[in-house]
């Protein structure tokens, strides 16, 4: 199909800056579910608030567009209670990982079946260019006039560590690479995070001088580099692109799918009728 | 004088005869159980597939139950990591088309206010129980309180309409609880259930209905076929907005901005105005088919007892005693909190002596019967705000300072 058929053209214009990164990914995210031939009704976009979230409301999926920092909390919903759906949740840096870290963390701990792409422009673009925690320390922003000293989180590394089943990074720039990964990523069965560098000239770029789009696209060519190249052991002050982790690990959907199992057996299998005093709050009485 | 219950439930009197307990309802359709037990049932009676929650005294047992029950019957139950997570993540299993509920209780029912205001303005069908304790923060987690009954109505930001129901004892909270559901799914709508510690956590029995005895309103979903455009937030003529489940053949957006009728966002100002006309409108224009109270002695009472949840039943109890001593007490015990039965409240009270409200925070639902009936200098409160179910003698010692007889 042409990409134009998965967008919905009435609620155009859209609503990004020129320059901005987050359509260039919109792009890329449409072309991999476009390769891999997805039934547009199998599949779910759920959003939270930024201008990164606003990609839900331009594709021709179910799409839910939710509160900042809550998609994969709605997610999980959707998914666990019905798991044939394919779920793609792009968010913010902020959206993700400032208000959203909680609901992030545990998704990925769950392994549950949900491609998460985090729009990573190191700021908060929606709200006029706040720093985020991504934006790492140095970095101007409008609530950081005298430069920033908050660490950044690695999404990569903070994904692994919560268990994500797929880690993957690429930029606006890398859209052919992007494309590929983000085919796995949706493939992949389990909590897959892909983290894509994009830029927000308006705001980040003004702020820190980083020039114009095609400036700041360079910039995401230059100071990265693709894992196991010659570029990135040379110079390991560049950010690795490309799949960190790939692993089968029991997805949460398919895990409940056996408790389902066991507990529908349990109860056909003539278990005595439920004691008068429940024993799980016998129990709770007593250790409170 | 009888126990006269006039409710405007669906079903009245449980939809039980008492004396054919042992003569056609089959025993282990007889439990003794707790108040959040009760709950459960209620929720699986109505068809609950999905909840999510997150551990809280007094309500966890709710969790607990279903974290059981649901699994039997082909149905999800998650924990999630918090209370925000929780009602999002129901939100989202309304959605593909099922019965969703979340419980909580306290600061559990604070956080949950942000995904509430969402589910109003989204319309989502889903039902929130509060099973309230002690406040503010955290309060008094194992004690009784009435104090979340604003939170309930204005917990959210922004104008908006609310569905809260709420009951005395344990057939009760069977049945608004089913109620609850029902409504949910009429109106497209976050219905809440305020339930109490002490209901929440006491034993009594209950007698679960027959499949068939309680009506169940199912999911209304769109005949509009595949290829047809279908409009998820253009409302039918009587206001209704039948739905498309998410995986089913209808695409569109959802969205917690204000929306057109396709459900993508909108600032143009009528859509605005009209968006926030139809979510209040379609529920205080219902007022009287949402409706549900009880009436206790309240025949030729001069005295009016207001109460609702557990409070109502030492009100009960104190009219039923002062009536046998032959002074005109009655109750008047609400089921539906909000919206708020003010035509029916201005109506019972018309020719009381003396309102009293009882209830267990300082005046919440007092100051909404003053608002509404003829004279508000009649309506006085009896209350307990200290962790403690207030008593027929605390109610008692108020009628007689206002008889002027003196305590
Ligand atoms: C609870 C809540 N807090 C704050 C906001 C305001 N807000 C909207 S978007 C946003 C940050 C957006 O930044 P990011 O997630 O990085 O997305 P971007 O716009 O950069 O794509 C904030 C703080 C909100 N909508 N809701
Ligand atoms: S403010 Fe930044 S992130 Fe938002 S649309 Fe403009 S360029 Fe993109
Ligand atoms: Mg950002």
């Amino acid at each position: 199909m042409a990409i134009k058929d998965y967008i919905r053209q009435r609620y155009f214009p859209q609503m990004w800056c020129p320059g901005c990164g987050h359509g260039i990914i919109l792009n890329s995210l449409l072309r991999a579910v476009d390769e891999l031939g997805l039934d547009k009704n199998g599949i779910v976009m759920t959003s939270g608030i930024g201008c990164s979230a606003r990609i839900s409301g331009y594709v021709d999926f179910h799409s839910l567009h939710t509160l900042h920092g809550r998609a994969l909390a709605f997610a999980t919903g959707v998914k666990l209670s019905k798991p044939e759906l394919k779920l793609l949740v792009p968010m913010g840096d902020g959206d993700a990982l400032a208000i959203g870290g909680n609901h992030f963390i545990h998704a990925a701990r769950r392994n549950i079946d949900i491609t998460a792409i985090v729009m990573n422009n190191r700021i908060y673009g929606m709200t006029g260019g706040q720093y985020s925690p991504l934006s790492g320390p140095g970095k101007k922003a409008t609530t950081a006039p005298y430069t920033t000293i908050d660490n950044e989180f690695d999404v990569v590394n903070l994904s692994i560590a919560a268990g994500a089943s797929f880690v993957a990074r690429s930029t606006a720039y890398h859209v052919l690479e992007c494309i590929d990964i983000l085919k796995k990523a949706i493939q992949h069965k389990g909590f897959s995070v892909v983290e894509i560098l994009s830029q927000c000239p308006t705001h980040y770029g003004r702020k820190n001088k980083e020039g114009d789009a095609a400036q700041m696209l360079e910039f995401q060519k230059n100071t990265t580099a693709k894992l196991g190249s010659k570029a990135l052991e040379n110079d390991p002050t560049l950010i690795p692109r490309g799949i960190f982790v790939d692993i089968d690990a029991p997805e949460y959907c398919e895990e409940y799918d056996k408790i389902v199992h066991r507990a529908m057996k349990a109860s056909q299998n003539g278990k005595p009728e439920e004691p008068l005093v429940n024993p799980l709050i016998q129990q709770s009485c007593v250790t409170q | 004088m009888t126990d006269n219950i006039n409710s405007n439930s669906v079903n009245d009197n449980n939809g039980i005869n008492p004396n054919n307990i042992n003569n056609g309802i089959k025993t282990n359709n007889i439990k003794f159980i707790q108040g959040n037990e009760a709950c459960v049932e209620g929720a699986l009676y109505a068809g609950i597939d999905f909840f999510a929650g997150y551990p809280i005294t007094p309500s966890t047992e709710i969790a607990e139950l279903l974290s059981k029950r649901l699994p039997e019957k082909g149905g999800k139950f998650i924990q999630m990591e918090d209370e925000i997570a929780s009602m999002c993540a129901i939100i989202g299993a309304s959605l593909t088309g099922h019965k969703v509920m979340t419980a909580t209780s306290g600061p559990g029912f604070s956080l949950k206010q942000e995904a509430l205001g969402y589910a109003c303005m989204a319309e989502i069908p889903c039902v929130i129980v509060d099973v309230q304790r002690g406040g503010p923060s955290t309060g008094n987690p194992t004690h009784v309180s009435q104090g979340d009954i604003n939170q309930a109505r204005w917990g959210t930001h922004g104008d908006h309409a609310i569905i809260a129901l709420t009951a005395s004892n344990h057939q009760d909270v069977f049945e608004v609880t089913v109620d609850a559901f029902n409504l949910a799914e009429t109106y497209r709508t976050p219905v809440i259930l305020l339930f109490d510690e002490v209901v929440g956590h006491m034993r009594e029995k209950l007698v679960i209905p027959e499949k068939g005895d309680l009506p169940i309103v199912h999911r209304l979903r769109t005949s509009v076929r595949k290829g047809v455009d279908y409009h998820p937030y253009l409302p039918r003529e009587d206001g209704r907005l039948p739905m498309s489940d998410f995986g089913a053949e209808h695409r569109y957006n959802v969205t917690g901005l204000f929306h057109d009728m396709w459900g993508f966002p909108s600032n143009n100002p009528q859509v605005v105005r009209e968006l926030l006309h139809h979510l209040v409108d379609k529920i205080e224009n219902n007022v009287h088919t949402i409706t549900r109270y009880k009436e206790h002695y309240l025949e030729g009472a001069e005295y009016i007892l207001i109460s609702y949840g557990s409070s109502a039943r030492s009100a009960i109890h104190m009219a039923k005693n002062r009536r046998e001593r032959g002074e005109k007490v009655g109750v008047l015990e609400l089921q539906s909190i909000w919206p708020f039965p003010e035509a029916m409240v201005r109506e019972k009270c018309a020719n009381a002596k003396a309102v009293i409200v009882v209830e267990m925070n300082m005046g919440q639902v007092m100051k909404e019967v003053k608002a509404c009936v003829d004279n508000p200098s009649k309506v006085f409160l009896a209350n307990r705000i200290d962790n403690k179910l207030i008593t027929p003698t605390n109610i008692k010692t108020l009628l007689r300072m206002i008889q002027g007889r003196g305590v």
